[in-house]
């Protein structure tokens, strides 16, 4: 038997906000779901969302869920979690916030909160009018057949969670739990993010030694925003079939248009948070906040 | 609360009077049998014992016995003492839904150069002769398949498949570790060479086995060392697991004619009531030819771990063969062999019967679990009205297996 923490046990045993949401057309109301999930492995969700239109906030939202234990509390978590939060503050929200909220979840089910926030992100993207449902293929070559999971899909979890096993990426995302075959594909992948953050930790170490100690003016920080996406994000988005243009910067706020693959990829806010802000706190100013511009 | 326990073919309960027989073993004689003084002596002559009693429950002679660690163990050793009694044959025929203690044997051997036939199951879990002669060669040299499916009941037909074994020249191993003590054996009749079976799914404890060797079978022993078991088996032996497991026998032999009769009275009213109570539910198994204690029921549209920890909620032990019970990412390999869509495999539970069960608790299942079923289905979203989404995606799976 896996062992559950209380709070797990006590969302399974009474969960919150089960059940679908009628859309009622009320005028600056919103009703939409997202669902993600495999049959293969037992697990699906289907997200249903309230939204309050001009606020973009997150009035309600109710779960239906397919699955174990910890899938069913996962999605009971998730749902009280977002409740009257904006949807970008929904968007920031990741797996290790369901878990967290759950007071932790064994390594092996650690898939049923990526099942969360990943159909979150699919009723979001829904609402916005974002394709979703060929983004695993568009996005980047399939490393697991039994699952169907991308290599894109595994990278992604593998950074947002400090991944370092081929045994925590299955747990995470599954990958690698049905054949194996895959399980020398997804160490490549695992051995190719730690090098990648390797390299760019020694750089910005290297700069950071070497960089002016005084504030910044507004035209050195413009300046070095620009030259930090030019040369270290762009590449690494034109790789994936994306783009980044610096849209304006006010104050703190760095307003940045995701083009191509970017533009249209429901993992854009892990992009923005975990890959471009991160770059640009360690590199231009530590209180960088990063946002999307839709023109 | 005092547990329902109806998951007796994954472990049984020691009964009272084995534990009272293997006491004495555990403190006043712990001599060694194969000691040459008294003290040994006397201890030996309660293992000779024992071994006299588990040849009967199997309709065997006492030498045919020879005492193992447990189920595993004796299946290992009779596959590997098969094919050293054949060393110039490299073909092994099984089935796709044996026991990892079997399968993972053979997945090994494959790498050493044999060759492993698989038998498929149809949706009963039941084999095809047809499909077995025609895997036959003079090549193989071993046939070995379970006699009783621990996860469905399904029970094999042995002697026909026996035969078939014979007419080939190969030796015939099975696996009866689900089958012993819910089925009359008799070794005398019987084409089988080799039989397992596990000490604690019959109410002997854990840590004992045995293994049935036909009298005059070439035998290679798997573990080497003394001459404990007159050299098939090197090894201090386990005295008071030996002692429990001859007295299980002794019971199981003096109950199984009452015992099946009443598990299998119990079992099929907790069956026929559930799916009479429930919609979406099935039966997993050939009903026609099924251990008398087993039943495994899928229902549809909600998963196996869900429904067990409900059950725990009201003291009831039962088992699933979902992916999320295991550890694994994949549910059942017997429910897939079968071909059962996810929808059933994913919400399996076996309820597994012993002579301790009683009505009541069957009562109690049957009282809750109608409940436990519709809360669970609340919460999924595949109701009928949905079921294109998940159908869609049960498609998409079977391409890409």
């Amino acid at each position: 038997m896996w062992d559950y923490t209380d709070t797990v046990m006590d969302h399974f045993y009474n969960p919150r906000n089960q059940g679908a949401i009628a859309d009622t057309q009320e005028t600056g109301i919103a009703v939409v779901y997202g669902e993600v999930g495999s049959i293969a492995c037992g697990d699906a969700l289907r997200l249903h969302l309230q939204i309050e239109i001009q606020s973009d906030k997150i009035l309600d939202a109710r779960f239906q869920t397919f699955g174990c234990t910890s899938a069913i509390a996962s999605s009971s978590a998730l749902t009280e979690i977002i409740k009257n939060k904006t949807l970008d503050q929904a968007l920031n929200i990741t797996n290790r916030d369901i878990a967290e909220f759950l007071g932790g979840l064994p390594e092996a089910k650690m898939h049923c909160s990526v099942m969360g926030q990943e159909a979150l992100e699919a009723a979001i993207y829904k609402y916005r009018g974002i394709e979703v449902e060929h983004h695993e293929e568009d996005e980047g070559a399939l490393i697991c057949s039994c699952f169907g999971i991308s290599d894109a899909r595994i990278r992604r979890v593998i950074i947002e969670n400090s991944l370092t096993t081929v045994e925590q990426v299955t747990s995470y995302v599954k990958a690698g739990g049905g054949c194996g075959s895959c399980l020398a594909d997804i160490e490549d992948l695992i051995a190719s993010v730690v090098q990648e953050t390797a390299a760019t930790s020694r750089r910005v170490e290297a700069e950071l030694a070497a960089a002016p100690t005084l504030p910044l003016t507004t035209v050195q920080k413009v300046n070095l925003i620009q030259k930090v996406l030019l040369e270290d994000v762009r590449p690494m988005l034109i790789a994936d079939g994306g783009d980044i243009e610096l849209f304006d910067v006010e104050g703190n706020i760095v307003k940045v248009i995701l083009k191509g693959a970017c533009g249209n990829c429901p993992g854009s806010t892990a992009t923005l948070k975990d890959g471009i802000e991160v770059r640009l706190r360690q590199r231009v100013l530590p209180e960088l906040i990063v946002e999307a511009v839709n023109l | 609360m005092t547990p329902i326990y109806l998951d007796n073919n994954a472990t049984t309960k020691v009964d009272p009077e084995v534990v009272q027989a293997m006491l004495p073993y555990l403190t006043e004689f712990y001599g060694n049998p194969s000691s040459m003084h008294s003290f040994g002596g006397q201890v030996g002559k309660a293992v000779k014992q024992a071994r006299e009693q588990v040849a009967a429950l199997l309709g065997a002679e006492d030498s045919e016995i020879v005492f193992t660690s447990c189920g595993t163990e004796g299946n290992n050793t009779a596959i590997r003492a098969a094919l050293a009694a054949q060393p110039e044959k490299r073909h092994i025929i099984t089935t796709e839904v044996e026991h990892p203690a079997v399968l993972n044997v053979c997945k090994q051997l494959e790498k050493q150069g044999y060759r492993v036939a698989y038998l498929s199951v149809d949706n009963r879990g039941q084999l095809d002769l047809v499909e077995l002669e025609a895997s036959l060669t003079g090549d193989t040299a071993l046939v070995t398949t379970m006699y009783a499916n621990n996860e469905t009941g399904t029970v094999f037909p042995i002697e026909q498949i026996g035969l078939r074994v014979k007419d080939a020249g190969a030796i015939f191993h099975v696996d009866a570790v689900q089958a012993v003590g819910k089925i009359p054996l008799n070794m005398k009749t019987s084409t089988i060479d080799l039989l397992t079976l596990s000490g604690h799914k019959l109410h002997a404890p854990k840590g004992i086995g045995a293994l049935y060797i036909r009298r005059g079978f070439r035998f290679r022993p798997f573990l080497l060392g003394g001459h404990q078991e007159r050299g098939r088996r090197a090894g201090t032996e386990n005295v008071p697991g030996i002692i429990g497991l001859g007295k299980a026998a002794e019971l199981e032999l003096q109950h199984l004619p009452e015992a099946v009769k009443r598990e299998k009275q119990f079992r099929d009213r907790l069956e026929k009531t559930l799916l009479e109570q429930i919609p979406d539910t099935q039966v997993n198994g050939d009903r026609k030819s099924r251990l008398p204690n087993t039943t495994n029921i899928g229902f549809k549209y909600i998963e196996g771990e869900a429904i067990l920890l409900m059950l725990n909620q009201h003291g009831i032990c039962a088992s699933s063969g979902s992916a999320c019970t295991s550890g694994s990412l994949e549910p059942s390999h017997v429910l897939r062999a079968m071909g059962l869509p996810y929808t059933i495999l994913h919400g399996s539970i076996r309820f597994s019967l012993s002579r301790y069960t009683t009505a009541a608790e069957i009562d109690k299942v049957l009282e809750v679990m109608p409940g436990i079923v519709e809360r669970l289905r609340a919460l999924s979203p595949f109701n009928s009205d949905q079921a294109g989404w998940l159908q869609g995606r049960e498609e998409a799976v079977a391409a890409n297996r």
